[in-house]
């Protein structure tokens, strides 16, 4: 749980509901709205890996109906947290919805190569679009540091925005809300290069924004372009955000899920809310559906990964694993935030990164029939790929624990390992052990035990080898003078 | 308390010490100790209070205390709101010792004014009103926070007012921090064998930072075999925004004499490695540095992951662990080529300082011995004792409930009915189909017999006396004997002995006529032969359809003959029809044998069938009272015949008895 990027279309939504409702730190120099704002229109669009694409568009038609106004013109783009779009080319500006329909159409479903990274393209943001002139194309960014969070301005925002840190305009808002700065600080510092006339605009939009931020704890928000239309005679304007970047704090979930929930149900975004059938409605917890968090561009996550994430957000123990390279060589079954990232760094400094098949951990003493769970699927995953003449290599790693009672959770990988042992020696996979902590001695005798009995190809050890220095012997063929543990 | 009687288990050579002989009390300082050196986060007088019921880490910190040979514990007492107790009872050595336990901060702070620690194991929801709470008490320094999962926002907060006052927080997201020889937070350091073996009880001259706390007593271990052992431990906690960062600690590191080397465990994300270069560079750190950060790896995956820790996540090029070791090691610090290496760069640091004699290697202390806990020893398998009481019936240790065996799922995936759960408890086995479907059906006929029955008048009017459930019940309940519902136990004793003996039906009944007894079982005061009770006729074509055998039903059966020939109401009845039924059952269904037949008649099963049936009727009677909102019942004068007796006369009526001739 930490910090989290969520979908374009869910931040939009987030904005949209509370901006008007948030309570503004200090007051705004604007006399506070007398009405909230319509449900934004959003058509989200998702095309499961097995779905008919044109029948998904189909329901699209009927969940957005907008979709088919005559003379609406709209902007599609996918939406999934992939980085200047406009670049890549995943743009659609100012189309008809036939356009916009035909151009989804042509990508949803396809492997995208954006940068270095390749991802299928499977959720699609459209809009309506908004004409501006691109000299009203702002820039606004707020982010949290230690000290507090940043807003970066600039007005001269857009797809060519270039580096913010050098040119924007910055004020630092301190964690303690009773230090927020006047209307006047705010305008004077972030507003310098903009027209007096929509400083009041611009100001009441920036407190609200970030009344948002800390309401809904965002820990990054990024809006480019900001569209800000001034009126005739340009002393006020329209504010519009086209598009948006930004990061929820997962943890501040018991805080926060029913402000998230609620700018997102099915009222607050305008959908036809679908009859409450008896039996197949499921309630939710709050009066929307709960915050998802997609996994990043390129990575779908696997229903394997999605399994263990599941049962992680279940208990109160910690348990990982991202699939980095599913036909990789070596395998990792490792306890501990900070061990695993070690192991990953030694298996790395080996020279074997390309061969890493996976990260995970699991910590703070998750149960026998937890770590049983973990192990099964990490030993189910790297025996579902293809046998490799060189063999395959499994750590089964970790620190000395501080509370983690290693025999128990050692139950667990054993049943596990039990489960699969013809098959491990089919793929000839080296096992090798590292653990200590409470009761490891019964833990390295067992597992000891169990490679013995069933013939597994196994070294074990204890507290004498260095938490990661089974890695270079396993990997590279170094040796050691440090006795494998023995009863 | 008197110091004799023995509690039970005690052993007789004891029979003189209570339990309270062995309980110490530590009284609170006569005078208030000298403000400790600013950096000095921890000494061996630092008391804390512990937020949060945690035995386990409290143990864990007074067996550290016992064996780092402090005078009193570092725990002066536990917070815990949720309260209830008063005291909590922890070992001191071979000792005990009672630690109080208060409901509110307020009263703990006035309490024990030398506490200037907190650690607070709240939740990761509780934990900011909490930590907040407790940094209003001015003589509070240091709080560490356990809790992972805390808002980022929240923990700025938290961090940004004890900045304002001064207080040190390490944490959230962490396991806390060692100083040995003077105080262990919480969990740190693990179990006692591995205090002993990374020699923790004694200081040494490394201090170091780490992120991790898995990690941290990793450090330990290294610094134990590679240099003279831990000076000072602290573990800051994986979040984005811990409390206090390397930096705090490393300065005040430096600033220690007492501390030799710097250790520093840096991690990818944040910039915090930074602040450390920077204090060097501007020499306001000049003892040698022994670093790394871990995370190398995320540069060379194809994919942004985050790892296990909430803040190791690199946002730019900066926060990368490769450019921080290398930025580490431009900057002088000992930086291995990677962390396998660091044992050994630590060691020859080391040597060089005991080589210029800036450290002194001191004499090993001999370490008391700590008595292993009953609990952790009988895990261990080291111990054995005999239990005081034993189970076979159910078990609800494992993941899943045990039935006699049976998990509960396999209970409702094959469907056994309540009739297959009596089996499973009563008889720890499962018995045929169409057995268990017999004693549901003895519980639906036994369920109720209208309000007028004693059970349930009792019933009725204990609920109308504005009594509870339970007490209604109860009430019904006691009234199950020899005289009502017993029936059934006495039937089947009779109906049994007769028929083992091989007594004709006729010489059965004549016999008990001999002896002046009825036959319990037989008779009803309304059915008779030629009106029968349907409730018998569904038994018995039941038990003749489907019981292998029927053999004591078939004996009663003519037993009902040879009485029902005296007098027409004298009928096998439906408590005597369950009971020779039940007997058959458990003699014919080939799940017991003869004498385990017989040792469930003896206990009494008959009679618990129609307690548990008869149940289900009580409480029914129970609602319906309750339903109807029925008052307070009370018996009409008119229907008690009072006759007092005369005390007046001497010797009363009939010399002092009540003599009621009908």
């Amino acid at each position: 749980m930490s910090a989290k990027s969520i979908l374009e279309a869910d931040g939009k939504a987030i904005l949209n509901y509370h901006l008007t409702r948030s309570q503004l730190i200090k007051p705004s120099p604007l006399p506070p709205p007398t009405t909230h704002n319509p449900p934004p229109r959003l058509a989200s669009i998702y095309f499961p890996a097995d779905a008919s694409v044109s029948a998904v568009l189909d329901q699209a038609e009927i969940m957005h109906p907008w979709l088919l106004q005559r003379d609406v013109r709209l902007v599609a783009k996918p939406d999934q947290l992939i980085k200047r779009r406009g670049k890549s080319g995943l743009l659609a500006l100012n189309k008809t919805w036939e356009e916009a329909r035909e151009w989804i159409a042509q990508r949803a479903g396809n492997l995208q190569k954006v940068e270095h990274v390749e991802g299928y393209l499977r959720r699609f943001l459209v809009e309506p679009f908004c004409p501006h002139e691109s000299n009203e194309e702002y820039y606004i960014n707020i982010n949290s540091v230690r000290e507090g969070d940043w807003i970066l301005f600039t007005h001269e925002g857009g797809v060519d925005v270039g580096d913010v840190d050098e040119k924007a305009e910055k004020i630092l808002i301190p964690v303690d809300l009773s230090e927020y700065p006047s209307n006047a600080e705010i305008a004077a510092t972030l507003l310098k290069k903009v027209p007096k006339g929509v400083h009041n605009v611009l100001v009441d939009f920036i407190s609200r924004l970030y009344a948002v931020y800390v309401e809904c704890q965002f820990t990054y928000l990024e809006i480019n372009p900001l569209v800000v239309i001034p009126n005739a005679d340009k002393t006020s304007a329209s504010v519009h955000f086209l598009d948006l970047a930004a990061k929820l704090d997962q943890t501040a979930e018991f805080e926060c899920g029913v402000k998230w929930a609620i700018a997102r149900s099915p009222a607050a975004l305008g959908l036809p809310v679908a009859p409450a059938t008896s039996k197949a409605t499921k309630v939710t917890i709050d009066a929307g559906p709960p915050m998802e968090f997609p996994a990043p561009f390129g990575r779908e996550m696997s229903k394997e990964e999605a399994y263990i994430a599941e049962m992680d957000a279940k208990t109160g123990a910690s348990l990982k694993l991202t699939i980095l390279n599913s036909q990789g060589r070596v395998w990792t079954l490792v306890a501990g935030g900070g061990a695993s990232v070690v192991y990953a760094d030694a298996i790395a400094s080996a020279g074997f990164a390309g061969e890493l098949a996976n990260y995970g951990e699991y910590s703070g003493a998750p149960t026998e029939t937890q770590t049983f769970h973990y192990a099964k699927t990490v030993l189910d995953l790297m025996l579902r790929a293809p046998q490799h003449s060189e063999g395959k290599v499994l750590f089964i790693g970790g620190g000395i624990a501080n509370f983690t009672n290693v025999a128990s959770t050692f139950k667990g990988v054993i049943r596990a390992l039990r489960e699969v042992a013809p098959q491990l020696n089919e793929h000839k996979v080296q096992i090798w052990v590292r653990r200590a902590g409470p009761n490891y001695q019964e833990g390295l005798r067992n597992i000891k035990a169990v490679g013995q009995e069933l013939g597994l190809n196994m070294h074990v050890f204890g507290p004498d080898m260095h938490v990661s220095g089974i890695v270079p012997l396993a990997l590279q063929g170094k040796t050691t003078t440090i006795p494998e543990f023995s009863t | 308390m008197p110091s004799t009687a023995p509690t039970n288990g005690a052993s007789p050579a004891q029979q003189n010490l209570s339990a309270n002989d062995n309980i110490l009390r530590f009284s609170a300082p006569s005078r208030p100790l000298s403000p400790p050196a600013e950096h000095t986060l921890f000494h061996p007088k630092t008391r804390c209070f512990v937020y949060g019921m945690q035995p386990r880490a409290v143990q864990g910190m007074l067996d550290f205390d016992f064996i780092c040979k402090r005078k009193t514990p570092s725990v002066a007492g536990i917070i815990y709101t949720f309260g209830g107790q008063f005291v909590s009872k922890m070992y001191w050595g071979t000792s005990e010792t009672l630690l109080p336990v208060y409901q509110s901060v307020e009263k703990a702070m006035a309490k024990h004014s030398d506490v200037d620690t907190v650690v607070n194991f709240a939740s990761s929801r509780s934990v900011y009103s909490s930590t907040m709470e407790l940094m209003e008490c001015p003589q509070i320094r240091s709080i560490a926070i356990i809790a992972e999962g805390v808002p980022e926002r929240r923990a700025r907060e938290i961090l940004h007012v004890a900045k304002k006052k001064g207080i040190t927080i390490i944490g959230p997201a962490t396991v806390g921090g060692i100083k040995p020889g003077a105080f262990k937070i919480g969990n740190t350091g693990g179990m006692m064998d591995n205090i002993v073996a990374s020699k923790l009880y004694r200081p040494g001259s490394v201090a170091y930072v780490s992120k991790s706390g898995g990690m941290s007593n990793e450090l330990n271990n290294i610094i134990s075999q590679n240099a003279d052992g831990v000076y000072e431990g602290v573990a800051i906690g994986g979040d984005r925004y811990p409390g206090t960062s390397f930096i705090e600690h490393m300065l005040r590191y430096q600033a220690d004499p007492a501390c030799k080397i710097l250790l520093l465990l840096g991690e990818v994300g944040g910039v915090e490695e930074y602040r450390v270069i920077e204090a060097v560079k501007a020499g306001q750190i000049t003892k040698p540095i022994v670093a790394w950060a871990i995370g190398t790896v995320a540069g060379m995956l194809k994919t942004e992951v985050q790892f296990g820790h909430a803040g190791s996540f690199a946002n730019s090029q900066l926060e990368t662990a490769t450019v921080k070791n290398q930025s580490m090691r431009d900057a002088g610090f000992f930086v291995p080529d990677t962390f396998e290496d660091l044992p050994s760069t630590l060691a020859q640091v080391y040597q060089k300082l005991v080589k210029d004699g800036t450290i002194k290697p001191k004499p090993e202390v001999q370490v008391p011995k700590i008595p292993m806990d009953y609990s952790w020893a009988s895990e261990l398998g080291l111990i054995r004792k005999p239990a005081a009481f034993i189970s076979t019936i159910s078990d609800d240790r494992g993941q899943e409930l045990l039935y006699a065996g049976m998990p509960i799922s396999d209970v409702f995936k094959e469907n056994i009915g309540i009739g297959g759960v009596m089996s499973l408890l009563w008889f720890r086995r499962r018995l045929p189909d169409y057995a268990s479907k017999f004693l549901e059906m003895v519980l639906m006929l036994t369920a109720d017999h209208g309000p007028a029955v004693s059970g349930a008048m009792n019933t009725i009017i204990t609920t109308r006396a504005g009594k509870d459930l339970v007490s209604a019940l109860v009430s019904g309940l006691l009234t199950i004997g020899s005289r009502f519902g017993g029936a059934l136990d006495g039937a089947a004793e009779e109906f049994t002995k007769a028929y083992d003996k091989g007594l004709s039906p006729r010489d059965f009944v004549d016999s008990m006529r001999k002896e002046n007894k009825l036959i319990p079982g037989i008779g009803h005061r309304i059915k008779s032969r030629n009106n029968p009770d349907l409730r018998v006729e569904l038994v018995k074509s039941y038990v003749l359809k489907n019981f292998p055998s029927s053999g004591l039903l078939q004996y009663a059966l003519a037993v009902e003959t040879v009485t029902t020939s005296k007098k027409d109401n004298l009928i096998l009845n439906v408590d005597g029809c369950i009971a020779v039924c039940f007997v058959d059952l458990l003699r014919s269904c080939g799940a017991f044998s003869a004498e385990e037949a017989e040792d469930y008649l003896k206990m009494g099963v008959l009679n618990g069938l129609f307690v548990l049936g008869r149940s289900i009727g009580l409480i029914a009677h129970y609602l319906d009272q309750k339903r109807l909102k029925t008052g307070l019942y009370r018996h009409p004068w008119d229907d008690v015949m009072y006759m007092m007796p005369d005390i007046k006369q001497p010797g009363g009526v009939g010399g002092g008895r009540v003599e009621v001739s009908v």
